[in-house]
Formats: C-alpha cells, structure tokens, sequence
C-alpha cells in the first residue's frame, strides 16, 4: 500500500476556494517568455528545409552553394546524425524506437510526408537562412504515397517501411496474452491489438437487437497558438544549454542524448512558459536539429517554426476508421459489443493503439467485449497525442450506436446509459476493475440539469455522449524550501501546461501548512534541479504533481517539528502541527506559546540548518475521470450549417482544487471537441500535399462559433490522492463528436457517421433526404 | 538594400529603428524593441496572437510593414498597465481565469480594447464577433467573453 497515497477526509481552507494564479500578472502584461521570447546573445538563426514530397526516395544532397552563401554559419543533413537499430529503448521513463526518432526529426533515406525535414542551416539572420534553403540541391526519386489509413491497409498499397511486419498481440481477459507470429510481407500495418473479454459470438446470437455502423474521423491539429521554438547553446566543453516550449523537458533531455550520442549530464533543457501543447509538445522536433547546428558554428542558436510548419511536420491526432457492434436485450442492457478501429499514426509507428482500445467500450459494465485495433503507417507527420489521445476516435462510433438503440428501443439516452453504466467493482477488459468513480453521478446530474429539459423548436435537436480517461501518475519530483521569512518556495518538475497547477499545487501545499497558498510559489526547475520527471500528459500534473509537492510539504513539516522541539527542548513526538503552527501535543508537553512557519524559518539556522522537504516517486492510484456532455444544436437546412445552441458538462473531478480552472479545461476542451466535429481536417490532395497549412484553411473555433459553455462539477474523490483529484484534462474533449452528432440526428433525422459534419456535408445529406 | 529610417512613438516614447524595407512591424517590434509581449502565431494575420494598435487602429502586426509605422504611434501589451496599475481589463483577465496558456492573451486585451472605446456597452453577440480574429485554443472563450463584459460594466461605472 506505500505506493499509495491515501485520501482523507478534512475541512478545507484553502482547496476549492479561487485565489488568483500566480501566473496572471505576467501573462496579461506580455513579461511571461515563451519559446520564441527567448534571445541569447550572437544567437543565429536556423531554417529547415523540407519535403516538397509525401515519399521520395533521397538520391543526393547537395548543399555547397548554401554553404557559401555569405551570413550561413553551419549546414546539417542526415549525415550529422548516427543512425540507430530499429528497437524500443528505454530511455528515461519512455520507451521509444530512436531508428524511427532519429528519422522523424531528419529523414534519412526516404522522405515519408510533405513537411520532413532533410537539411537545416543557421545564419546571421532569419532572411538570410530562409534564403539559404533556396541553394540547396536535393535529387529526389518521388515513390507511390499513401495517405488514408483504410487505402494504406491494402494489400497492393504502397509500402513506407521495407522492414515493417505486422506484430500482433491478442489479450484475453483472465488468461495470458498470446503473441502471433509477425505478418510474412512488409505492412503499412505495424500492429494488431486485440482485447476479449467473455464470448462475443454467443451473446449477440441471443441480442433482442443489434446496431452495426462504421464511423470515419479525420486527423486534426492540437492547434496552440505557440508555434514550436528552441535555442541551443552548445560550449566548447561540450555542454548545451536548451531553451524550449515542451510538456516533458526531462524526456527532451533523454531523447536527444541518445540522439546526439551526449551524456546526460552535459544537457540542460530550461522548459520556457508553454503556449499551449495538449499532447503536441511532448516529442522532440527542432531540438536536435538546434543542439547540432549550435555545436557545428559554436554560436547559440535558435529556431522557430511557422505555422505551416507546425501543421506540415508536428502533430496531429490520430484518427481513423471505426467499426461498431453492439447488442442489446429487450430491457438495453448491452450484453455484447465489438469494434475494430483502424488508425493512422502517420509516417512511422506509434499511435496511441493502447488508450484508443481500452477507452473504446470501458464506460459500460459489458460481459462480452472483443475490441481490434490496428496502428498504421501512412504518408503524413508522425501523430503526437491530443488531449485523451485516441479516445475521441472510437467514442465518436460507440456514443453514436448507443444513442441509435436508445431511439429504437424508445429509451431515454441518459437512461440506457445509466442502465449499463460502469461503477466502483466493474472489471473492465482490460484488466482493471474501477474503485471509486462517478460515472452515474455525471449521468444522474445530467439528467436532472435545466438544460436537459429547455424545450426545442424545428431544425433544432438534443444529444448526450460520454468520455472516460483512465489517468496516468508516472516518475515526478517536487523540492520545497521554507525561506527565512517562512514562505514557501517548491520547484516541480511537471509543466504548467496551462491548466494552473502553479496555482494548484500551491494551494495543496498551502492547506498542508495551513498557510495561505500565496505565500507559496511554485516554479517550473530545469532538468539540472531535479530528479527525473515524465511528461505533463495524460492529465497528471495536478494529481501527480500535487502528490509529490503534499508528500515534500509532509517532509518539511515533520522537519519543522524537530525544530520546534530543539527551540522548546522537549521531543519531537510531543509537538503536532496545525493551521500554520507548531504546538505542544497536550498541556503535559509545557506552557509553550505555538511557533509559526517563520518563528521556526528564522532560528533554522540556530536548530540545524535550511528547511527544506522533497519528494521523488513514481506515482500510482491515477483516478479514472468520467464525463457527460449535452449538447442542443440548430441545423440551418438552407447552408448546411451547424450552430451549438448550448453546450453542457458534467464531470468527475475528484476534488476541484481551484474550481474556475477545472471549469476552465472543461470549456476549453469541449470546445476543441466542436471543431474536430465541425470544421477541423486536414485536407490532401491528389499529390499528397497538404492544402490547408494554415489558421484561414483549417479553422477553428472562433468566439462567435460557441456559446458560453454550462459546467457542472461532479466530485467523488479518488481514494489514492490526499485531496481525491482525479486527472481532467482529457475527459472534456470526447463526448463532443459524438453529441453533436446525435443532436444532428435528433434535429433533422440525418445519422452522420463521418467527420467534420461541416456545411458541404450537411447540404448533400439534406438534399438526398428531401 | 539600403535599411529604413523609422520614426514612431512606441507606449508613449519616441522610437527611431531602422528596418529592412520587406521587414514587418511584428518583427521589428519582437526583435530589435525586444517587445515580445506582442506574439507570432501564424505570420498570416489568422490568429490575432499579434495585435497592436497602430494611430488608434487595431491592427495584425504581421501584415503590417515596419516602414508603415512611419510618424505613427503604436500601442503594445507592454504600454496597457499605467504607473503600476493594472488595465481593468487585465484586472478581470486575471479574475474570470480568462487565460491558461496565455499566448493570445495580450492580442484579446489589445482586441477588447480597442473594442471598448468604440462601444463602451457591447452585447455578448458584440463581444464574440469583434473577438472573432482572435484564436484561443485552451479556454472555449467562455471566460474571456465574461471578462470583456465585466469589464466593460466596471468601466461605464
């Protein structure tokens, strides 16, 4: 049970109140420094030049008259970087395989989408670079490209990896995985997933009613603001210092000391404020290519992507095709469910296969599940998550099927969900059973919120989806000093990836001392200050972060009470802390006058030395987080086009720490969910580029696209976190696809099956169907 | 090709520069002022990440030239707080949590400023269609909007 962390019950000071972030002030006056704020002197500046093809073979680079050119400093190409074996390595806390790394950061052989980088080159000025790449030479032999995940699983298709066979693994819930044998031939599919759990098979023989569909999502952008930006400077002892926008600077640390072949040690990465990331900035992209070209002109060196760019060679989701197949009985219980979804991870190996299939069915307590997934190479950027990675894919097909057999059994969407709801003891299939969680607790809400029952006119409609993340905890440090004032200065090595949580994890620490939280601050450290620390993803900052800063503060606090007892000379054990002061435990201890968190600070020095407490674990009991979304849509028939009447969240938090920042990813994430279901794709053409590289193109939601979002906190605590937090970063952004597509069908009788629903689409179905 | 002789007042301050001709204002004001509240999202004028005022104009440093600015006075995020005070729309940013990531936020203020001294009592309609250039990718605008209209009130006090 150590590995836990227990939560207890206690009356709050602190936690749940809405004390102002600590970040805003230098936010809103344009002093917080992102990526691209960064400038070191005699800094140059670098370019990547880039595929103008989605698979080419590269015959030659010539880049002498680049070189040439007066103002360019240094010139790299696939030649400035070892290759390596094709095997997953460890390194840190991630597993990853550096032949595909070292290749997706500059191709090699081949160039695998339009945007790969092949040549980068630093100079004097940004005009002068960007003039540079128009000198460079490449002879390319422009191969057969495939870019839609379906097209690329066909026999015939054209094959991005000749050393790609098939793995697959099946897991049979209850008995050991079995592993076949790989595929004979090279495959665009690099892996098979399969989890049973019962017998699928005999229990949609006896189905009262079966609904079979297959849904297509389309890949689309995490779309932050920040576009991707590092500086390196590399010395002449061979040390670099990184600047750069990321979710995990230890993980950029570890990837390119294996990339550049450096030690550890001799890399420092200082992770800038983050302009945004949700799973996007956790890869390394231009770091490599920075440390390389710094090292190769001994001269900083810093590089800033475009926003083309960014959509041509970082990110997106991924995204696919999905098969669903659900029975019911005569009452809707589902008795059987089955889904194969078929996703794309781009240009190599890699999508989130694992969260997509787990997530798939896992909202509802099943019997008989049997769940396919397949992990495909095609000609585009290698995907990086996006906000609860995967899950969006498969819920969009499965919320779509259930609210298809509510109609036709004439049941109430929220009800058949209710019905088959998953609840504390509900063994998933793949292996977990569920402590505590609030799955029925969102749907009950739901059902009785206001909006559930606002009455509709014509062309308008109503739906309901749900979302579930399981939550990760991972490798996370936290180090607290009490200054000589007895304020409280803790560094994390988790990112503030936006959310707040230098906001929450001082409050957490805060309500440990029974201080106010704003004598606490919380920073970010770089990688030569703390332990190792894995990516702030997957929704782990606040409850990972938050457990290591409440078990450092833990430290501390017990190291506050040896000084006390030094001061008081009695023992340790007769002192106990409470709101912010150090007591005697009974009036048997002595007639002591209680010591506050700067009565101990200041006499440190006399009763031994600085206080500090630090906490480096690897975080288990990552509470699974649940959603329900309503969501009432307008349809206009005559444009095609969709607007959100109103858009209501309900979900399981935990414990909201500070509760306008759980409002606040709610909101944000749910309206990331409209685009994908609206508007957002990327678009190919024949040749395999990519037409919509841009924010006019490829659009997002605007202000005027949305209204304001309703948000419902549910909060049943999870038992393995000292507040009950639960991850809830994740959660919002999946019921969207599928809720909008049901209040479609409910406003118009049209089921869409394929995303983004936009204006064309729309029209084309409305006209069929007059 | 010859640099350009610049002259502007910048935040209140007289500001010589001297600029490229093809160079635009968002670059000179990131680079050589240093000014890097004023952010770069896309270089295309799509995300409002780089608004500015330019002679009382709201516009996308990106798509202005630096030669433009000519005789001009230009307001960035760095001039909106006065002698230690925070805006009142900086103020209700911070206070409705209108911000996460904080990327766009100094082009919203800039935005909603402008908008507010055109009409000092917009609608929420009003409010989401003006903000429409501005992208925002971590909060669904919700919040932003009830800053924009809190302050808005605030200020008509």
């Amino acid at each position: 049970m150590s590995d836990f962390v227990a939560y207890e019950e206690k009356n709050l000071k602190t936690i749940g109140s809405r004390p102002l972030r600590p970040d805003g002030v230098d936010k809103v006056t344009g002093r917080a420094r992102y990526g691209a704020d960064i400038n070191l002197a005699g800094q140059l500046y670098g370019a990547v030049y880039r595929s103008p093809y989605p698979h080419a073979k590269i015959k030659s680079i010539d880049v002498s008259s680049a070189k040439a050119l007066a103002g360019v400093k240094a010139v790299i190409t696939r030649d400035d970087f070892e290759d390596m074996p094709s095997q997953i390595i460890p390194v840190g806390e991630l597993a990853a395989n550096f032949r595909d790394i070292t290749r997706n950061v500059m191709a090699r052989e081949k160039a695998l989408y339009d945007g790969h980088p092949i040549v980068a080159v630093a100079a004097t000025t940004e005009l002068i670079a960007k003039e540079a790449l128009k000198y460079i030479k490449v002879e390319f032999e422009v191969l057969p490209h495939v870019i839609d995940a379906v097209e690329a699983m066909a026999p015939d298709a054209p094959i991005l990896h000749d050393d790609q066979y098939t793995q697959s693994e099946i897991r049979v819930l209850g008995s050991d995985s079995i592993k076949e044998a790989p595929s004979k031939k090279p495959s665009n599919i690099a892996k098979k997933l399969t989890f049973i759990k019962g017998n699928i098979d005999q229990a949609f023989s006896k189905a009262h009613l079966i609904v079979e569909k297959e849904f297509t999502t389309k890949p689309v952008h995490q779309g932050y603001i920040e576009p991707h930006a590092s500086v390196a400077s590399y010395t002449e002892d061979g040390q670099v210092e990184v600047y750069t926008c990321t979710q995990g600077h230890f993980t950029i640390r570890a990837q390119c000391a294996k990339l550049l072949g450096m030690e550890v040690s001799k890399i420092k990465v200082i992770p800038t404020e983050l302009g945004g990331g949700f799973g996007g900035k956790n890869n390394v992209y231009l770091e490599p290519l920075a440390i390389i070209l710094s090292k190769k002109s001994r001269r900083p060196v810093k590089m800033v992507m475009s926003r083309n760019e960014v959509f041509r060679a970082s990110g997106p989701s991924p995204a696919g095709r999905t098969r669903v197949k659900i029975g019911v009985d005569e009452d809707g219980n589902i008795i059987a469910a089955e889904a194969q979804i078929d996703m794309q991870s781009g240009a190599f190996s890699g999508c989130p296969l694992a969260q997509t299939t787990i997530t798939c069915f896992t909202r509802y307590d099943i019997e008989n599940v049997k769940v396919i997934g397949h992990d495909i190479t095609t000609n585009r950027p290698k995907v990086a998550a996006y906000r609860a990675p995967g899950a969006p894919v498969s819920a969009f097909g499965v919320e779509s099927v259930i609210d298809e057999l509510a109609k036709k059994l004439a049941i109430d969407p929220i009800d058949i969900r209710l019905k088959n709801a998953a609840k504390e003891g509900t063994k998933t299939y793949y292996g977990v059973t569920f402590p505590q969680i609030g799955f029925e607790e969102t749907l009950q809400k739901a059902k009785a919120h206001k909006n559930y029952n606002i009455p509709l006119k014509e062309n308008q409609g109503r739906g309901i989806a749900t979302g579930f993340w399981m939550n990760i905890g991972m490798d996370t440090t936290s180090s607290l000093n009490i200054n000589d004032d007895g304020t409280i200065a803790v560094t994390v090595g988790t990112i503030d990836v936006a959310g707040g949580s230098r906001a929450s994890l001082a409050m957490m620490v805060a309500e440990e001392f029974g201080i106010d939280s704003d004598k606490v601050r919380v920073t970010t450290g770089d990688t030569s200050q703390l332990g190792f620390n894995f990516v702030t993803a997957g929704s782990r900052g606040t409850f990972a972060g938050g457990i290591v800063s409440v078990l450092a503060a833990r430290n501390a606090i017990e190291e506050c009470k040896v000084r006390a007892a030094k001061i008081w000379n009695v023992r340790p054990d007769e002192i106990v802390w409470e709101d912010g002061y150090a007591r005697p435990a009974s009036s048997n201890v002595g007639p002591f006058d209680p010591l506050s968190l700067s009565d101990i600070a200041k006499n440190a020095t006399k009763t031994g030395g600085p206080i500090a407490g630090h906490c480096e674990k690897n975080v288990q009991g990552a509470g699974p987080s649940f959603g329900t979304q309503i969501v009432d849509v307008e349809v206009d028939r005559d444009t095609g086009s969709v607007k959100i009447l109103r858009h209501t969240i309900v979900q399981d938090a935990g414990k909201a720490i500070h509760p306008a920042y759980v409002e606040g990813q709610y909101q944000g994430g749910a309206v990331q969910g409209i685009g994908w279901a609206l508007n957002e794709e990327y678009i190919y053409g024949e040749d395999g580029k990519l037409q919509n590289p841009g924010f006019l193109d490829y659009r997002v939601p605007v202000a005027s696209d949305v209204p304001f979002i309703d948000v419902e906190i549910v909060e049943v605590p999870n038992p393995y976190h000292p507040y009950g937090v639960r991850g809830i970063g994740e959660v919002p952004i999946i019921p969207p696809t599928a809720a909008i597509a049901n209040a479609i069908h409910d406003a118009i009788g049209i089921r869409f099956a394929s995303l983004p629903m936009s204006p064309p689409k729309l029209l084309k179905e409305i006209s069929k169907n007059k | 090709m010859a640099k350009k002789h610049i002259q502007t007042n910048i935040n209140g301050d007289t500001c010589d520069f001297l600029c490229e001709p093809n160079e635009t204002l968002l670059s000179v004001i990131r680079g050589q002022l240093s000014l890097t509240g004023t952010k770069e999202g896309c270089s295309t004028g799509d995300c409002g990440a780089c608004s500015i005022m330019l002679d009382g104009q709201l516009v996308c440093s990106c798509l202005t030239l630096a030669v433009e600015a000519e005789g001009k006075k230009i307001d960035t995020i760095e001039g909106m707080s006065v002698d230690g005070d925070l805006h009142v729309l900086q103020k209700k940013f911070i206070e409705h949590a209108a911000l996460q990531c904080g990327i766009c936020t100094p082009g919203f203020l800039i935005a909603s400023k402008a908008l507010l001294e055109r009409n000092p009592n917009p609608t929420e309609t009003e409010v989401r269609y003006w903000l429409a250039g501005n992208l925002c990718r971590c909060t669904g605008y919700h919040k932003i909007v009830e800053a924009v209209l809190d302050a808005a009130a605030e200020m008509r006090r």
